[in-house]
């Protein structure tokens, strides 16, 4: 195994042979795959975009790391529940989210504000780690309701020094909640470089909490779907949480707001630009003809298109009513906000009247 | 059924058996909350009559236990948490302020969390460092958490009942030094409606503002000034803290045209300095003196040989109305 983990395809696009995991995939899974990565790239070049041209307030890019989220999401049932933290822009694409819901977040029109039951995707959460929490308790909920649905909760490799991840950790062993821990190491906290987090390797914290870790090769589509897939099992059969951790590398900046040649060196993004979790997908579709020219010219057009509709989408979102303020702070009335709501309109109408 | 003489304790205990008989969603959830029932014995017997699927001993972690409980309310349950102590809410309070208060408003009403969190609050019973804080004011100011404090043991079940049954998250600040006085309650009356002040004492002479542990206090003062000076004091109990019922107060204040506020929280920032600003400008012309404060210092909670000097007590409340009346 190499420091990248479970690995079922190499950067060069050829199979790697694994004694426990399978990267076995018919032709169509393959380009399904693909489609999925490559959407999602699309989708997120036009969000770094939108940026630099002044119509959303900042993008986190997920440039690198769509092979962990494509593969880890496309081994979810249906009825599985999905918790991200901020940057899962191809779990929401691939779940069914209206992707112009993530850009209405970075937008500043709303707070990110999807129906989390339409697509069994949970909001956002900006507050890193607070959401495995939350996801470890709708997981001891679905223990509950005797359900069979899973829970996949995302964070980064920053998340893991947080209090809340230790606590969600702890709380899933001890209930033995049906909850995988979905740690994206992108090797960095915005600048701070996994040295400054953690003396062991992150997935191998899951054995002081009493549950397995793994590391997986977190560019390799393949590699990440079968260790889910398993992963999810092991989950669902009530075993307990299970750890796994994507080894991958934030290509791009932490956000729009960031400068990453501050804190590291080109040959090091060279060294990760080898290993493309998208180019060895291609060069596998190509040398297994598994896909054709026109496939990949498709998923281009149809990446076009999905970019045009966001651009569109962006630039006509109608900004929010003011009044929608006051609109949704408590789900029952409220006296306070009623007298707010109330003074406004009449500060409001002061203007009107002029 | 008639009326019940029954503590504050046994009342909320009551109130939580209603509410895990009548949904079962209910869940109660906290450190030692179940074969303990919990270290006030709010929680007793609950356990071995629900069952530990219901009533949930938790991992000793505060903010786990707010998290898991956001999470058991995104699949649908209304969880009940208990927080030890007053000073142990702070782990949690990320939790709390930053998830269980926004949630609602960031995802435009589609996200509702039922989640009460339960918190044992103030001094007066000699205990450490930690264990007689009043933190409300720090929940007040957040916008989406609605704040509560029951004084009797009638308002403790059904203020507990209301509580359960909102959709919106509430902070339910339990006064402890109250928990073993005794009061009727009836389980059968209609209660007074959530989130509204009462005037537990009628008078005309200035009107006591009080929640929670300091109602008590507040009723003890008045009977005083009726005795010994012949003053007619009205108390009013706030029993919510967010939203207050400001209508109620501003009632009183235009009949005393006086106003002390009393609570165990420092007054710098705390819910006097808010009723006192808002009276000032609804009641500015009523007022026949400045609206006063009495309560805790800004200094941290002291050891409990010197709490009875930090507390709001009888002599420094009657030495606050004396003042007001002077005017």
């Amino acid at each position: 195994m190499s420091d990248d983990g479970i690995r079922l395809l190499g950067p060069d696009g050829k199979r790697v042979a694994h004694p426990t995991y399978s990267g076995d995939a018919d032709p169509g899974e393959l380009r399904a795959l693909y489609r999925d990565m490559a959407l999602a790239r699309r989708l997120d070049t036009e969000g770094v975009t939108l940026q630099r041209q002044g119509e959303l307030a900042l993008w986190p890019s997920l440039l690198g790391q769509e092979a962990a989220q494509v593969g880890s999401v496309r081994a979810l049932r249906e009825g599985d529940r999905v918790f991200p933290s901020y940057r899962e822009h191809a779990v929401a694409l691939a779940r069914g989210v209206d992707p112009l819901a993530l850009f209405r977040l970075f937008r500043g029109v709303d707070h990110g504000a999807w129906d989390p039951d339409a697509h069994d995707v949970h909001l956002y959460t900006l507050v890193i780690g607070s959401q495995t929490l939350h996801a470890t308790g709708y997981a001891h909920g679905l223990t509950k309701d005797g359900s069979d649905a899973a829970v996949i909760a995302y964070f980064g490799d920053g998340a893991t020094s947080q209090g809340d991840v230790a606590e969600a950790f702890n709380f899933a062993a001890v209930y033995d909640a049906p909850i995988v821990f979905f740690c994206q190491n992108n090797q960095f906290a915005i600048s701070e470089p996994n040295e400054r987090q953690t003396r062991v390797p992150l997935h191998q914290r899951a054995q002081g909490f009493g549950f397995p870790g793994v590391r997986v090769d977190g560019n390799d589509v393949l590699a990440v779907r079968a260790v889910t897939r398993a992963a999810l099992e092991h989950v669902r059969s009530g075993a307990g949480p299970f750890l796994i951790e994507a080894y991958t590398y934030r290509m791009g900046a932490h956000t729009t707001s960031d400068d990453p040649t501050r804190y590291r060196d080109a040959a090091e993004v060279e060294r990760w630009r080898a290993k493309d979790p998208l180019l060895r997908l291609d060069r596998l579709l190509r040398a297994e003809h598994a896909a054709d020219d026109a496939f990949f010219a498709e998923v281009e057009a149809e990446g076009e298109a999905l970019a045009a509709r966001i651009r569109e989408g962006v630039r006509g979102m109608p900004a929010p009513r003011a009044e929608e303020l006051f609109d949704h702070v408590y789900a029952e009335e409220n006296s306070l906000v009623e007298r707010e709501r109330a003074e406004f309109a009449a500060y409001q109408a002061a203007f009107e009247e002029v | 059924m008639t009326a019940t003489r029954m503590t504050l304790v046994a009342a909320l205990n009551a109130s939580l058996r209603t509410a895990l008989a009548d949904d079962p969603k209910t869940l109660v959830m906290g450190e030692d909350v179940g074969r303990l029932g919990g270290v006030f014995r709010v929680t007793d017997g609950l356990q071995k009559d629900f069952g530990e699927g219901r009533v949930i001993d938790t991992p000793l972690a505060e903010s786990g236990i707010v998290g898991t409980a956001i999470g058991l309310a995104l699949r649908g349950y209304r969880p009940v948490v208990e927080i030890q102590f007053d000073g142990f809410v702070f782990p949690a309070y990320d939790q709390i302020v930053t998830q269980l208060a926004k949630m609602h408003a960031r995802s435009r009403g589609l996200v509702r969390l039922p989640v009460v969190v339960r918190i044992p609050y103030g001094g007066g019973i000699g205990a450490v460092e930690h264990h007689s804080e009043s933190p409300e004011a720090l929940f007040a100011h957040v916008a989406g958490l609605r704040v509560m404090s029951p004084s009797t043991p009638s308002d403790a079940y059904w203020m507990l009942q209301q509580a359960i049954r909102s959709d919106d998250p509430v902070i339910f600040f339990e006064p402890k030094r109250r928990y073993y006085d005794k009061g009727e309650v009836d389980t059968t009356q209609p209660a007074a409606p959530a989130h509204t002040a009462r005037v537990v004492r009628p008078g005309a002479d200035l009107t006591l503002a009080a929640y929670g542990p300091t109602v008590a206090t507040c009723l003890q003062a008045a009977e005083v000034a009726a005795a010994e000076d012949g003053r007619a004091l009205e108390v009013v109990d706030l029993r919510s803290i967010s939203p207050i019922d400001f209508a109620a107060v501003e009632e009183s204040v235009r009949r005393t045209g006086r106003l002390v506020v009393v609570h165990e929280a420092p007054v710098f920032f705390g819910a006097g300095a808010e009723i006192a600003a808002h009276v000032t400008e609804r009641c500015f012309y009523r007022l026949e003196a400045p609206v006063l404060r009495v309560g805790g210092y800004h200094s941290p909670y002291p050891p409990s040989r010197l709490e009875d000097e930090y507390l709001p007590g009888l002599d420094r409340v009657l030495d606050a109305v004396e003042r007001a009346l002077a005017h």
